[in-house]
């Protein structure tokens, strides 16, 4: 047991009302790529951040190389040869790579042989970075390869990867996996977090199973299939998706040539962006995360306006229009953050269908707002999607994920859009809930209006939609029937390895 | 160990318990500064929170509560309405500066003609020349992205110097003997805001200030504008998303406010004060803003709240008269107030709990 | 009329140095995330703190050590809310500035009419506390981007939710920023008192909290062009007040408007170049004016 780097014994945590973690175990060996396999709210986050330092365990206790290992904040943490790539939060976009990486260590070298050292771990790992950029000029890619730097910097013991692959293309996965492979090699033991069953199949080489903060498995991932996979992380079999019934019909959006600006010095422009959606029909729109799928959204969903005739919706021209215009008209839109953007936090349920509802739902007439309405129709939402709330005045932030995602989603599909664009539908839900807004999605493409799913998710949209497009650097390639299209294909359709191929090994 | 929890719902009772605790704390506080300031702590309170009120002078202090009241109440209405969205109007005193001033001229310059209609012209004035002072910020915010925290404020400031231009300078009283300061419009019956019911101290700014919270209450609950103020308050992309115009907002919400400063400039003008002069902004813009957080924001809050900073005012000069307290003495005790008020606010937001550790 | 450029250069320098103090501690905290509007008060608590120290001790140094530690304390009032009772800052900063008028205006009774000791001049016949404030510049550059300490500070202010990921104290490093913004603006504000006006009167800091704060924006959230900008706002003072001296034909309060027109110009200007240039570089803190608060 000792030759364990890392050994977790009966850890449990509590939030209040929640029981993040309880009697986990489990243990990683030197060299071994182990996989924390588990649904969104298994646990698998509170687990690392115990690691790491960021929280303390209620019960339990943790072994690193057989020593106790109590860390009280990361930096003990750090010095116990603990290293950890966040999956979000942890780089500073207005420092350069080496400050960056500086915090990162507990006693950093000075400047100019950081940079030296920066520079002689991404030659050796393939990992080109320049020492001085500014974090904020770097794609997706490159920031994980500063995390990643700072961290084999300090020669961990142990290394956590926190779904790091998020972010990447496959092709870019694959070019990570081999680093973590070549750093197995030299001992190091790793964490990989992730509920990407393929990936974990492909590349792990013991997966612990987390559900409802317990550990319900431990296997050999090669030794299983994806559905057997996902069987033991969801407790039960995945529900069947219906896609009958769907006939593609007139043409009910046209976007033709649209370019805009990037928003903001982070957004992404978009250039030049042209498609067609006919009724009855679920286009998917692929793409690594900041490729421009929030500024699409915001384009189509009138947050963003553009020059006359660039959006048509059964052939009106809605370029110009505001958000109540082109719901008036019936293009409606459910943008990914669902807390801040398509929802309002600190604002009830039914306060939150105001927000979208007033024009097609008559909840406003004149300025005023009818407030009976309002509350009525969230009511319905919550009743025809299984939102599980305590009732309609309870606020937005109060929710789970997946049930005001099911809200979300729910109060745009009963307005009976003409056209709906969603952006990420199911990200950060349940299975439960995943399924359930899916086969919404479906159901409302077959009442004959037309659907765009944007998702990073490649197996949900092979799984809801007719034809597959690429969003890349805010320019969408054109459709391609999801038909018989494989991973690999849409990998180069969504840019390959973004460049990264001078750092194949 | 003590752990702060967020609270998943809005708690109504915190709400209305945490602006009586900030009184009360202020109170304790402020007798306790008072004490080692050596003057007798419990009498001082008194003076200031009970005597002006039931005192043996309350027969000249009452209606002076309307009188300070309602240009904080008729304020701190527009304030609250830009707080609530995150747009920050620090600079309401020169608003109403500059409203006082505007309304002023059209008097000034129509002397002495007498009209039924001179007065209206003159509100509308006070509102109109309040409003472009609350615009110069909103612009430049828009168009340049220039804080309008620190644009309102600077304003604040050159206003003053208007008045005091405007009191040696344009304004001044031909018949003054070279004093500088303005005819005293009170004794321009058409242009004066008299006291409406003898002994109350309500003129026509109280019948406004009472609208203002009347119409401001409406917008917040009951239309779709309130709406998206408080949406754009707390979650800005929410907002967006609804089809919020963020510029829109930022000149409804300075304008408005703007114009409901000067509005009260221009009742204070005409009425209390009289004239232009160069000591025409006495802070009412400032306190407001202490009137609008003590009132949470909410209208009927701010009705309260306006009543009480009032009765500091006048419980203050009382105490200045009687006990010989410094003249700032209220000031501070308004700043504590506020102090006190967004501490305990904490208790709105987040739930204190202890931590259980195995 | 004869102006001897030098003799004008050391007012400058004078009129500048209450900002400067301000707007460097100001900095800092901005860096920190911290937006603190209660920079008037803390300068006016500093004035007035100062001021009786000197008069009280006649030693005038100490009075600016009793401003800044004045200037401090009255801060950590702002701390408080901020960080530990998690307040809005912008609401917060404004009360301390109400407050520390007020509190200013009740204490200072005793102390009108009396004068300040008076000051030796330090080398070159310039004041020594000007001398501290053009050392201040560089220092002050050296901590935010040659130090450890200055880069954690740095990060904490860019993104404090990766700060603390990371293991870095934002609470503690943010009440240090704080304390040092309330220390330096302490000095700012009995400069004015000490060595200016020499005596204490009500609400003498006239605005310069807030022209601190502009000028923190003006200068793109660095040290250097903190100093361009006071250095500005003291030109503009000199103008005003010599075009006062010579009689020219316009009113003296719209002349007195001077100060604090080129400071909305300053503002706007930079702003505009903030929000039109992409090469500018967003230099305000990414997590400027929003509090921190972490579930353990």
């Amino acid at each position: 047991m000792t030759a364990d780097v890392f050994r977790a014994t009966g850890i449990g945590k509590s939030y209040p009302g929640v029981r993040a973690n309880d009697d986990v175990s489990f243990s990683v060996a030197p060299g071994e790529i182990h996989a924390l396999l588990g649904e969104n709210g298994a646990g698998k986050s509170t687990l690392v951040k115990m690691i790491y330092g960021l929280v303390r365990p209620d019960q339990g206790q943790m072994f690193l190389s057989g020593a106790p290992h109590a860390p009280h904040d990361p930096r003990a943490a750090r010095a116990a040869g603990v290293a950890m790539v966040f999956q979000h939060f942890s780089l500073f976009d207005a420092l350069t790579v080496a400050e960056n990486v500086a915090l990162g260590m507990e006693n950093p070298p000075p400047r100019r042989e950081l940079s030296a050292r920066i520079a002689q771990v991404s030659r050796d790992f393939g990992l080109p970075l320049n020492p001085a950029r500014r974090v904020v000029t770097l794609s997706a890619g490159e920031r994980q390869r500063v995390e990643i730097i700072r961290c084999l910097l300090q020669d961990p013991r142990l290394l956590i990867m926190d779904e790091p692959t998020s972010v990447l293309t496959p092709q870019e996965a694959e070019l990570l996996f081999a680093t973590l492979r070549k750093l197995a090699g030299q001992g190091t033991a790793i964490l990989y977090i992730s509920h990407k069953l393929d990936e974990i199949r492909g590349h792990c080489d013991r997966a612990t199973i987390l559900r409802h903060g317990r550990v319900v498995d431990s296997c050999d991932p090669r030794a299983h299939s994806a559905r057997e996979l996902a069987a033991m992380m969801v407790g039960g079999t995945m529900r069947q998706i219906d896609r009958s019934g769907r006939q593609a019909g007139e043409v009910m959006l046209e976007v033709a040539g649209l370019s805009l600006p990037a928003p903001t010095r982070e957004g992404t422009a978009l250039k030049d962006v042209t498609l067609t959606l006919r009724a009855g029909e679920i286009l998917g729109i692929g793409g690594v995360a900041g490729n421009g799928q929030e500024e699409l959204l915001a384009a189509l969903s009138g947050e963003a306006r553009s020059a006359p005739g660039r959006i048509l919706l059964e052939g009106r021209d809605l370029s110009a229009s505001g958000p109540d215009a082109r719901r008036r008209a019936g293009l409606l839109a459910a943008p990914e953050d669902r807390l801040g953007h398509a929802a309002v936090p600190d604002f009830s349920l039914t306060e939150n269908t105001l927000l979208t509802a007033g024009p097609r739902k008559g909840l406003v007439r004149r300025g005023m707002i009818d407030h009976r309405g309002a509350r009525r129709f969230a009511e319905e939402v919550i009743a025809a999607f299984d939102v599980r709330t305590p009732g309609p005045g309870t606020a937005a932030k109060a929710l789970s994920g997946g049930n005001l995602q099911k809200f979300v989603i729910g109060r745009e599909v009963m307005q009976a859009p003409r056209v709906l664009i969603v952006n990420q539908p199911t990200w950060g839900v349940d299975a439960g809930a995943a399924a359930a807004v899916r086969q919404s999605l479906l159901d409302l493409a077959r009442q004959g209006a037309g659907v765009i799913v944007i998702s990073q998710d490649l197996d949900e949209l092979l799984e809801l939609s007719d034809r597959f497009s690429a969003l890349n650097e805010g320019r969408l390639s054109p459709p391609v029937p999801t038909e018989g299209l494989t991973l690999d294909r849409i990998g180069l359709m969504l840019g390959g390895a973004h460049g990264m191929e001078e750092a194949r090994i | 160990m003590i752990q702060l929890v967020p609270r998943s719902g809005n708690a109504p009772l915190w709400q209305i318990a945490t602006p009586v605790l900030a009184v009360l704390a202020t109170m304790l506080v402020g007798g306790l500064i008072f004490g080692l300031m050596g003057y007798d702590p419990v009498a001082a309170i008194r003076t200031i929170f009970w005597d002006p009120l039931f005192g043996p002078a309350s027969g000249y202090s009452r209606p002076q509560l309307l009188v300070k009241a309602a240009p904080l109440i008729l304020i701190a209405s527009g304030l609250a309405i830009g707080f609530r969205a995150g747009i920050w109007n620090i600079g309401a005193e020169g608003q109403y500066i500059i409203g006082a001033i505007t309304g002023a001229a059209v008097a000034l310059a129509l002397y002495p003609l007498e009209a039924w209609w001179l007065f209206p012209l003159m509100v509308a004035a006070g509102m109109a020349g309040g409003w472009a002072w609350g615009m110069i910020p909103a612009l430049l915010r828009n168009w340049f992205g220039a804080s309008e925290i620190l644009v309102s404020l600077m304003l604040v400031y050159v206003a003053q110097r208007v008045a005091a231009w405007m009191a040696f300078g344009p304004m001044r009283n031909p018949q003054g003997m070279g004093f500088p300061g303005s005819r005293n419009l009170q004794q321009y019956p058409s242009a004066a805001n008299p006291e409406l019911i003898a002994g109350t101290g309500a003129h026509w700014g109280v019948v406004a200030a009472a609208f203002a919270v009347l119409a401001t209450w409406l917008l917040m609950s009951r239309h779709i504008r309130g709406f998206h103020i408080r949406a754009a308050g707390t979650a800005p992309r929410a907002a967006r998303f609804a089809g919020v115009n963020p510029a829109t907002l930022v000149a409804f919400c300075l304008g408005l406010s703007g114009a409901l400063a000067g509005a009260a400039g221009l009742f204070e003008v005409a009425g209390p004060a009289g004239q232009i002069t160069d000591r025409i902004g006495v802070g009412y813009g400032f306190t407001a803003i202490i009137v609008a957080f003590l009132g949470r924001l909410h209208p009927v809050g701010i009705l309260l709240a306006g009543l009480l900073l009032a009765l500091t005012y006048i419980g203050g000069e009382l105490a200045q008269l009687t006990m010989g307290l410094p003249a700032a003495t209220v000031q501070v005790f308004q700043g504590m107030l506020l102090f006190f008020l967004l501490g305990f606010d904490l208790l709105t937001r987040f739930q204190i709990r202890r931590r259980i550790t195995a | 009329m004869m102006i001897d450029p030098l003799s004008v250069f050391l007012v400058l320098l004078g009129a500048a140095t209450p900002i400067l103090f301000a707007a460097l501690g100001e900095l800092v905290a901005e860096r920190a995330g911290v937006l603190n509007l209660g920079v008037e008060g803390m300068m006016i608590t500093g004035a007035l703190a100062g001021f009786a120290a000197a008069y009280a001790s006649g030693n005038p140094f100490l009075g600016f050590a009793t401003a800044a530690v004045a200037g401090a304390a009255i801060s950590l009032l702002f701390a408080a809310l901020t960080q530990v009772f998690l307040s809005n800052q912008v609401a917060s900063g404004l009360a301390l500035t109400l407050f520390g008028l007020g509190l200013a205006a009740m204490l200072g009774k005793p102390f009108e009419g009396v004068r300040a000791p008076v000051m030796p001049a330090g080398p070159l016949r310039i004041n020594w506390i000007v001398w501290l404030g053009l050392v201040m510049v560089p220092a002050i550059w050296w901590f935010l981007n040659r130090t450890r300490r200055g880069l954690i500070l740095r990060a904490v202010g860019e993104n404090h939710d990766a700060a603390h990921a990371l293991g870095y104290n934002v609470r503690l490093t943010r009440l240090a920023a704080i304390a040092f913004g309330g220390a330096m603006a302490g000095i700012g504000g009995a400069f004015i008192s000490i060595a200016t006006v020499l005596q204490w009167t009500e609400g003498m800091t006239a605005g310069a909290g807030w022209i601190a704060l502009a000028i923190v924006v003006f200068s793109n959230w660095t040290a250097p062009g903190v100093l361009a900008g006071a250095w500005l706002f003291g030109g503009v003072t000199v103008l005003q007040l010599r075009l006062q001296a010579a009689g020219v034909a316009v009113p003296v309060q719209l002349l007195s408007m001077a100060p604090y027109l080129a400071t909305i110009i300053v503002l706007v200007a930079m702003s505009a170049r903030q929000k039109f240039s992409r090469r500018a570089g967003g230099a305000a803190p990414g997590s400027l004016g929003t509090n921190f608060h972490a579930l353990r």
